[in-house]
């Protein structure tokens, strides 16, 4: 296997050197184009460069979650910089009541982001948790030597190592796990992004974010609930599960969205962990300024779309024009409406007619989003309180709130009163309240033909729900029908389970249940 | 091919009452007493005293916290030794029905399973699970174990480095051919054990013994 891998690396080195010899010719390799192009749009001559030793004091390095970026590093001189990472594996969600076993840095995925001068020294400590199962250490791309640090840093449980390095060039940088099987450690959430400044900085934004795309491969299906265990089969074939920013379908989505103002001007860093996928990222309703191609330092404008690789990054400029809710996904499209790939950036401000008018168009990317926190407790309380039989209608209605905010608001709006004569109405509706049983039913197995709603008719169709599980649908109709007026009773699990089972024949064999 | 000769192992990891009577018997081997060198800082810690097991140290719950020579020195004292890696490798190929259970799927995803638990919950008892083939409990599923040669294992930290490392698992052939996608399992417990030092345990790490077949 040694020589194997030794092999691949040294074949991929000489086609990213015949890349760099074509690359001022005309021919139709785009990347190649792109890159002869930036040429031109380089900020300073950046080359390796050692500053000398390290001036003044040691700086501790603070380290924060993403989507944190550390400040800029002002400084007219190289330092010597402490970095101090601790290796957690933790049980976290990566999709609604959905667990995985992430091995990360410092407890997130990514791993926080650190931020260095170009010529800093850096004395960097890898803690490995005595709980964990694993032994692990860190491959920092920003690293001139060999391995980036791995075998320096390799780390059993309960163990602490250190190594030394001085940073050479500037760019941003991937760091990751290189222990054996070392795709499955980076599949587990083992990656981040080191962030090494030229000696004059960036040029000034006013906001920064650090966002971080990966792929993960679970034994269950995508978004199947309960805890997930790794699947090496699917990760060999490259079939990702999920594909998300920042270790999880709603780091970035509903409460969790970036913010910022309309005037700004915003900077991502966006990483690509892998294991396996080549993102497309794009931030839908924007264009980005500038790009740094791979997190380098030459630069392109314009840029809708931005391939990042595996174990690479690239940096975006833009400034904020108009209002409203920016979309991030990996324009690789599937993997942003199957597999998790959303993110938001919401834009507060006043909206400039001139630059872009008409209704906002994100409603559909919000489709089965909700504020991720605030949903998954209210849920998993609920779950918890229905296993010891003593769940309240308090509990059912908040957890069925969020679950109707995810699937249902999209037709039926949030305030429940639908859109007339396309959409019924669940506020005050007769239809609804006068039979609880068929209001299962329509759950389970859909609506379609005319109905008749207050004296109102519509006539379209509803699709099966069939995602939601019996204490899911019991929660939201509990929900909806003790709301906005409505004063029902409560709907439990038994009459969901017994309606599914009374209705199974009228539902095609392969539907779900 | 490496040939395992005739070997006895133990039914079941070594339980923290068994090595409590040990360190009852030989006080150069308690907590305290033991060379550091020896033991390292993490000896044993997770018992109440030297002499006192407690709550996070049940007796039937395997001892981990034990380095390498501690581990050697409970097993001389019973006439054993540490199994050698081929010899556990070659033991751990055994399903629960079978003598060499590593191409069934189920059987590496079970290991892989138990990998991805978190650490940090409290142990099993030992020999709570259903013994394989042969008789032999929690190969897997429970915790790590020391092996006699782990040393001779010492794969780089860094295992895309060139070099002759690797060569131990491949001429572990009785064992593993790392070419094989199921041998996943086998190469994560090869970093585990090339990343220990003789002096330190961990938290998941047992150990069992093996001894040479007396007599004929």
């Amino acid at each position: 296997m040694r020589n194997l891998v030794w092999t691949t690396a040294a074949a991929i080195l000489l086609l990213f050197m015949a890349g760099c010899e074509n690359g001022n010719q005309a021919n139709d390799n785009q990347a190649a184009a792109s890159a002869a192009r930036a040429g031109s749009n380089t900020a300073a001559a950046a080359q390796p460069a050692d500053f000398g030793p390290p001036q003044g004091e040691p700086i501790i390095h603070e380290l924060k979650p993403p989507p944190y970026v550390p400040p800029p590093v002002n400084r007219d001189h190289p330092a010597k910089v402490v970095i101090d990472l601790e290796v957690r594996e933790l049980d976290m969600e990566i999709s609604e009541g959905v667990t995985y076993t992430f091995w990360t840095f410092g407890g997130t995925v990514p791993g926080p982001m650190m931020r260095i001068r170009q010529g800093d020294t850096v004395e960097f400590h890898l803690k490995n948790h005595p709980d964990s199962k694993m032994p692990h250490n860190i491959d920092l791309h920003a690293v001139t030597g060999p391995g980036g640090g791995a075998s320096s840093t390799f780390t059993a449980p309960g163990r602490h190592s250190s190594f030394t390095f001085k940073a050479l060039n500037p760019g941003l940088y991937v760091y990751h796990c290189a222990t054996a099987p070392v795709g499955m450690h980076v599949a587990n959430g083992m990656y981040g992004l080191i962030l090494v400044e030229p000696p004059e900085g960036l040029p000034e934004v006013d906001r920064e974010f650090y966002v971080m795309q990966g792929d993960f491969y679970t034994v269950g299906k995508y978004r199947e609930k309960g805890h997930q265990p790794f699947d090496m089969q699917k990760a060999i074939e490259e079939n990702a599960t999920y594909v998300v920013f920042n270790g999880s379908e709603n780091a970035l989505i509903g409460e969790n969205a970036l913010q910022a103002r309309v005037g700004e001007r915003v900077r991502l860093y966006v990483g690509n962990g892998g294991p396996n996928l080549v993102s497309s990222f794009h931030l839908i309703g924007e264009i980005f300024d500038r790009v740094y191609l791979q997190g380098g330092t030459s630069f392109i404008e314009n840029i809708q779309t931005t391939l990042i690789p595996a174990g690479g990054a690239a940096i975006t400029d833009f400034r904020l024009e108009v209002p409203g809710t920016l979309v991030m996904v990996d324009h690789s499209i599937f993997r942003a409406f199957n597999k998790g790939a959303l993110g938001m950036l919401e834009v507060q401000g006043e909206p400039d007619n001139t630059l872009f008018t008409g209704k906002e168009i994100d409603a559909d990317y919000l489709g089965d989003k909700a504020p991720s926190q605030l949903r998954s407790t209210a849920i998993s309380e609920t779950t918890q309180a229905l296993s010891k039989g003593e769940v309240t209608l308090e509990q059912k209605i908040n957890a069925g709130k969020i679950l109707y905010t995810g699937t249902c608001s999209v037709c039926h709006q949030n305030n429940g009163e639908g859109l007339e004569g396309v959409f019924p109405p669940l506020a005050g509706a007769d239809f609804l309240m006068e039979d609880k049983m068929r209001a299962i039913d329509i759950v389970i197995n859909g609506l379609s033909g005319p109905v008749t709603v207050n004296g109102v008719q519509y006539n379209s169709v509803m699709p099966p729900m069939s995602q939601l599980n019996d204490d899911e649908i019991a929660h939201i109709l509990t929900f909806v029908m003790n709301s906005w007026g409505n004063e029902g009773e409560m709907v439990t699990v038994e009459e969901v389970r017994k309606v599914r089972e009374e209705t199974k024949d009228r539902r095609p064999s392969g539907a779900a249940h | 091919m490496i040939r395992v000769e005739d070997f006895l192992l133990d039914r079941i990891p070594v339980s923290n009452e068994a090595f409590l009577a040990f360190v009852t018997r030989n006080p150069e081997w308690r907590r305290g007493m033991a060379k550091k060198l020896l033991v390292g800082e993490h000896y044993l810690e997770h018992w109440k005293g030297p002499l006192t097991l407690g709550d996070e140290s049940l007796r039937e719950q395997p001892v981990t916290n034990v380095s390498w020579f501690a581990a050697r020195a409970y097993c001389e004292s019973r006439g054993g030794r540490l199994p050698s890696w081929h010899e556990w490798e070659y033991a751990a190929a055994a399903g629960r029905d079978e003598f060499d259970a590593r191409h069934r799927p189920e059987w590496r995803q079970r290991i892989l399973d138990w990998y991805a638990q978190t650490g940090g919950k409290p142990l099993r008892k030992v020999g709570a699970m259903p013994p394989d083939v042969r008789g032999i409990h929690d190969l897997h599923g429970l915790i790590w174990e020391w092996v006699e040669d782990y040393n001779a294992l010492m794969i780089s930290g860094d295992n895309r480095e060139q070099g002759g490392a690797d060569e131990v698992m491949f001429c572990g052939a009785g064992a593993a051919s790392m070419k094989d996608r199921e041998h996943y399992a086998v190469l994560m417990r090869v970093a585990m054990l090339s990343s220990l030092k003789a002096g330190e345990g961990t938290r998941n790490l047992g150990f069992r013994c093996a001894y040479d077949p007396q007599g004929e």
